[in-house]
């Protein structure tokens, strides 16, 4: 049992090699990534729909369940970006959800896509080209300010502006790597104390001495079990953090200079 | 030693990287209940920063991770 093995994309239907203007000629199909994102954009619609659906003053439990992950991110968006905010909370709200939508189903039902370094990094890159558009748009070249952080006193700056440039090159690559190690971690380790399950009983069904690896077995799968438990939780944490760093660097190019 | 054994044996070294990791995290995770447990009014305020930190400090050992698993499958 190879725990890389899950991790694979498979064509599931084939258009062969297509052509493309400036990328050239690339391989086109439609994989169990892409099914899996599929479903995940469907759960969510569903999912909406079915919270917003005959709306009261006072929620139902279906509309409890909304509201309260709606609630959680504008709370955490207004607390961070501010007012000014408002008009960027549909972003951070959709990428929270579809993240955790993917994380979510990744665990329990489909192909996880989060552990693709590639979708990962599109989700980083379109953060931080977001930053970088507000930060222009709304700044102009005082956008550069951000690297001189206030109240350096004159003789430290040429040493912190390097550190600060270097930490804002290194946000998008810490942003991807830390959703797709996270997702990848997990799930090797799932696979491997799964793997030992069936080792274990292999080595039981072998008879003599092998009869020891019965406890092995259970207390193997018992480890399972618990590391579900914490991957569901994971799964939950890490959209969610990706939600606030998104706030964070968002804010620092909102709230340029004189931030609260 | 042939390349394939120095590529096994860097991935292991590698995952030494979570060590720090590992103190990061407990640390804040430590502090954070510390402080908690001195001021539980303003505890519920703070659980944002929590998480934060807690991930910042956890993506450096997810980067010695990914450098193990590129190490022995890359």
């Amino acid at each position: 049992m190879d725990p890389i093995e899950q991790f694979r994309i498979v064509k599931l239907i084939d258009f062969g090699q297509v052509d493309l203007p400036l990328i050239g000629k690339t391989d086109l199909a439609f994989t169990n990534s892409h099914l899996a994102m599929t479903i995940a954009f469907l759960v969510i619609v569903a999912f909406m729909f079915i919270v917003t659906a005959n709306m009261k003053v006072v929620p139902s439990r279906t509309q409890a369940v909304g509201e309260t992950l709606f609630g959680m991110i504008d709370n955490m968006a207004d607390s961070m970006i501010g007012a000014q905010g408002r008009a960027l909370f549909p972003f951070v709200f959709t990428v929270f959800m579809f993240i955790l939508a993917m994380n979510v189903l990744g665990l329990l039902l489909t192909f996880t896509v989060t552990s693709q370094l590639a979708i990962t990094a599109t989700f980083a890159a379109l953060t931080i080209g977001l930053v970088l558009v507000i930060g222009f748009v709304k700044n102009g070249l005082g956008f550069f300010k951000l690297f001189v952080p206030a109240g350096v006193p004159w003789y430290a700056i040429w040493l912190v502006i390097p550190i600060e440039f270097v930490s804002f090159l290194l946000r998008p690559f810490t942003l991807a790597l830390r959703l797709f190690g996270n997702m990848l971690g997990g799930h090797v380790a799932l696979k491997v104390f799964a793997g030992f399950v069936v080792a274990m009983g292999a080595l039981a069904a072998g008879g003599g001495f092998g009869v020891l690896g019965i406890p092995g077995a259970g207390l193997s799968l018992a480890m399972v079990v618990a590391l579900t438990a914490l991957e569901c939780l994971v799964a939950f944490l890490q959209a969610f953090v990706f939600a606030v760093l998104t706030c964070i660097y968002l804010n620092d190019v909102v709230n340029l200079g004189h931030g609260h | 030693m042939d390349i394939a054994a120095a590529k096994q044996i860097g991935a292991g070294l590698a995952t030494l990287g979570m060590i720090g990791a590992g103190i990061g995290v407990g640390n804040i995770f430590g502090n954070f209940l510390s402080g908690a447990l001195r001021n539980p009014a303003a505890a519920a305020s703070q659980i944002g920063n929590l998480f934060v930190g807690a991930a910042l400090a956890e993506a450096l050992g997810i980067l010695s991770f990914v450098l193990g698993i590129l190490l022995k499958y890359g």
